[in-house]
Order: structure tokens, then sequence, then C-alpha cells
């Protein structure tokens, strides 16, 4: 288990203030931080969910139904 | 305080002629307790002219990201700190697509690119692309693929493209405040291409964009006057880095009243929920804007967005016992 350094919403540090809308905002569309090194990801999104990936850290998706 | 309902009812439910400019202006400045008596005619003016049938489609982002154009409300141009990054999707992650599409019940698969125009490089990945769909699934294809020359217009309608989506985005006396980099004209030139090509030309727009009333009628009377086949409806989803970014979600009473004047100013066209409609309208307003001159949806996730998922809208399509458009066999 790692521990989430930045938000994957906004890219600021988890611990710099609050994240309650970035966490809203996740529901609605994919991290585009890496929540280990802040770098953008490359993100796909498909129809019924999406990926996104790291170049460092690797790669994060939604569950395929 | 009625009189655009009666005139309405008169003019575009029985005799089929969408409002002008002027009559879509009162419309949208109807008050509030009007608004259910003004769906409830959009709902008759759709079924009337459009019927039961709701048209499901899903869309795929062939390449993301890093577009050359400043359109304002759009995450994918690379002249904002959006942090959405330029990347191509690979054409068996494009089948895939077209399968999970098909899945759903779906009829339409359109294919989009975030770019001014295609490029050869782009033209050959379509071409590419809609073989292998075309190999492994049965769905109407559809492109979005920026601003076309005549070639390029005939190239797609030869590789089998039935619908060209291109959009006006805004009215032509606010297009300005919303793209620099080309212009109306120009949007209006491949329309024009793309109808007389003989495929189906697909063009709406966004509201929500800081536009008044008089604008948003504006918009819906320029796409009556180019008689798109489908108008996907756009309500802005301020995205973080874009210039509107920090604009203000639509209430969703307009957005409402926005839905049922297009349907007013187009009684026969397809008029599609496309992005924005869960953050202004939710479930609930959802369901009303269906039962208020919407007659197709998309359904999942946008380009670079997430959708509901498309459970919850067929459930609601079946709830509302609205038929999904089956694919038309060609012979
Ligand atoms: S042309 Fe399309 S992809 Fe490019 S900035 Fe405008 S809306 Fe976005
Ligand atoms: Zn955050
Ligand atoms: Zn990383």
């Amino acid at each position: 288990m790692t521990t989430l350094v930045y938000c994957g919403h906004c890219g600021r540090e988890a611990i710099d203030g609050n994240h309650d809308d970035c966490r809203q905002a996740l529901t609605m569309e994919p991290p585009r931080y890496c929540d280990q090194c802040r770098r953008r990801m490359i993100v796909q999104v498909h129809p019924m969910g999406w990926s996104a990936r790291c170049s460092v850290h690797g790669g994060l998706s939604s569950e395929r139904p | 305080m009625n009189d655009i309902l009666e005139v309405a009812r008169e003019q575009v439910l029985e005799r089929g002629i969408g409002l002008s400019q002027e009559q879509l202006v009162e419309v949208l400045r109807s008050p509030d307790e009007m608004l259910d008596d003004l769906l409830a005619l959009a709902h008759e003016v759709r079924v009337k002219w459009c019927g039961e049938e709701v048209e499901v489609e899903g869309i795929i982002s062939l390449k993301t990201g890093g577009c050359p154009e400043d359109c304002h409300f759009c995450s994918q141009s690379g002249q904002f700190t959006s942090p959405v990054r330029a990347v191509w999707l690979n054409i068996p992650e494009l089948v895939a697509a077209a399968k999970e599409t098909a899945a759903t019940g779906a009829t339409e698969f359109c294919i989009v690119a975030a770019v001014r125009g295609p490029d050869a490089r782009l033209m050959s990945q379509v071409k590419a692309g809609i073989e292998a769909i075309n190999a492994a699934v049965e769905i109407n294809i559809a492109c979005s693929l920026g601003m076309l020359t005549q070639e390029q217009v005939d190239e797609l309608k030869a590789m089998g493209v039935h619908r060209y989506n291109h959009n006006l985005e805004s009215a032509r006396s606010y297009f300005g405040d919303v793209v620099t980099t080309h212009s109306f004209e120009e949007r209006w030139a491949t329309c024009l291409m793309v109808r007389e090509s003989g495929m189906e030309l697909c063009c709406g727009g966004l509201v929500g964009m800081g536009e008044s009333l008089e604008q948003r009628a504006e918009l819906a009377a320029q796409l009556a006057e180019l008689e798109p086949h489908e108008v996907p409806l756009n309500f802005l989803n301020p995205r973080p880095g874009t210039p509107f970014g920090d604009m203000e979600i639509m209430a969703g009473k307009d957005a409402l009243r926005t839905i049922a004047a297009f349907r007013l100013a187009m009684p026969r066209t397809v008029l599609r929920y496309a992005g924005g409609r869960e953050l202004t309208l939710g479930d609930l307003g959802t369901r009303e804007g269906l039962l208020g001159g919407i007659n197709a949806v998309i359904v999942g996730n946008y380009l670079t967005t997430l959708g509901r998922p498309a459970t919850a809208d067929l459930d609601l399509l079946a709830d509302l016992k609205m038929p999904v458009k089956e694919l038309q066999k060609t012979l």
C-alpha cells in the first residue's frame, strides 16, 4: 500500500489544503496527476472506462464492466 | 403570457415549422411557472415529428489533447495550462471501444480527434480504424476531425463515414469571444460541404459560456438554417486551466428551457444530450430533458470526462418506455 502524496485531480500536495472538491471531481473525471510524483499522466477515456499511466509509476484504470 | 406556447403549438406542432430567432428569445425568457408546459409541448413536437425512438451513441477520442486551436471551453487545446496530455489511441483499443459501444445497443460510434483539421497521418489512421471496426462489429461510424477540405470530405465519404460532426460551437455574434484561431465562417463552410456530400451532418454547440439569451436563440436559429440531421447540445463543463474554467455551471431550468427552445427551432432533428448534462441537470433533469425535446444520448463517457454509467441511461429509457433506435440494415 503506497500513501497518496499528491492529489490526482489538482496535482497539489495531498496535505496542502482541502481536496473535497477534487474528490468530488474525481467521480466525474479520471485523475490527471500521478499521486506519487505529480507528473501529468497519459490518460485515455473509453466509453465504459478509463486508463491513466505515469511514465515512472505505471498505470491505473477503472474496472472494465 | 402563454402566447408563445400557443403560437408554437400551432406553428411547430401542427405544421412542423420551427420557431424564428425572435420567437426563440421569447421561449428562453419564459418564466419558471411555464417550464412544465413548455417541456410538455417540446416533447409532443419531438414525438410527432421524430417518433418515440431514442438514438444511442458512443464516442471515443482517437487523438486527445495538443490541439493548436484555442476554443476557450476546451481542455484539449494545447494553448492553455490544462492537465490533459496529448495521446493517440491505437487501433485495437479503438475496436474494443466500438464493441463496448455496440454492446449497449448503440447504433452510432463517433471517432473524434482534437485537431484543427485532419492531416494525412490522421486520415490514414481513421481509414485503418474504420476498416478494423467494420470487420469486427456492426455499427454506424461517425467522425469528428475538425475542418475539412473538399478532398477530405470526399475521402471520408468513400471510407463509409455515415455522419460527420462539426459544431458551430456558439452563435456567430459570440464566436469571437469563444475562439480566435479560426472563424465561424470556416466552420460553416465545412458544415455545408459535409451536407452536400450526402454524409449526415451533425452540428451543434455549447451553451452556458456567458452568451446572452438572444445569442442562445441566435445559435439555435443558425443551426436550424443548416438543417443538420443531428444537433448535439452541450452545457459548459468549466475545465480547469481553460479561459472558461471559472465560469458558473448553468442553472438547470435554463438548460431545460434551452432544450425545449432547440426542439421548437428544429422539430425534425435528432437532438442529442452531449457533454455537461450530469453537472447541469443531474439525474432528475436528465429525465426532464428526455421528456422535453431530447431524442438522443451519448452513453458512457465523453472524450476526457466521465458520463453516467451506460446502464443508468438505458434503464432510464426503459423506465420512460422510450425504445432505443435500432441499426438500419443496408440491403
Ligand atoms: S478545435 Fe476542437 S479540440 Fe481543438 S481546441 Fe477547439 S474544440 Fe478543442
Ligand atoms: Zn486536489
Ligand atoms: Zn508517478
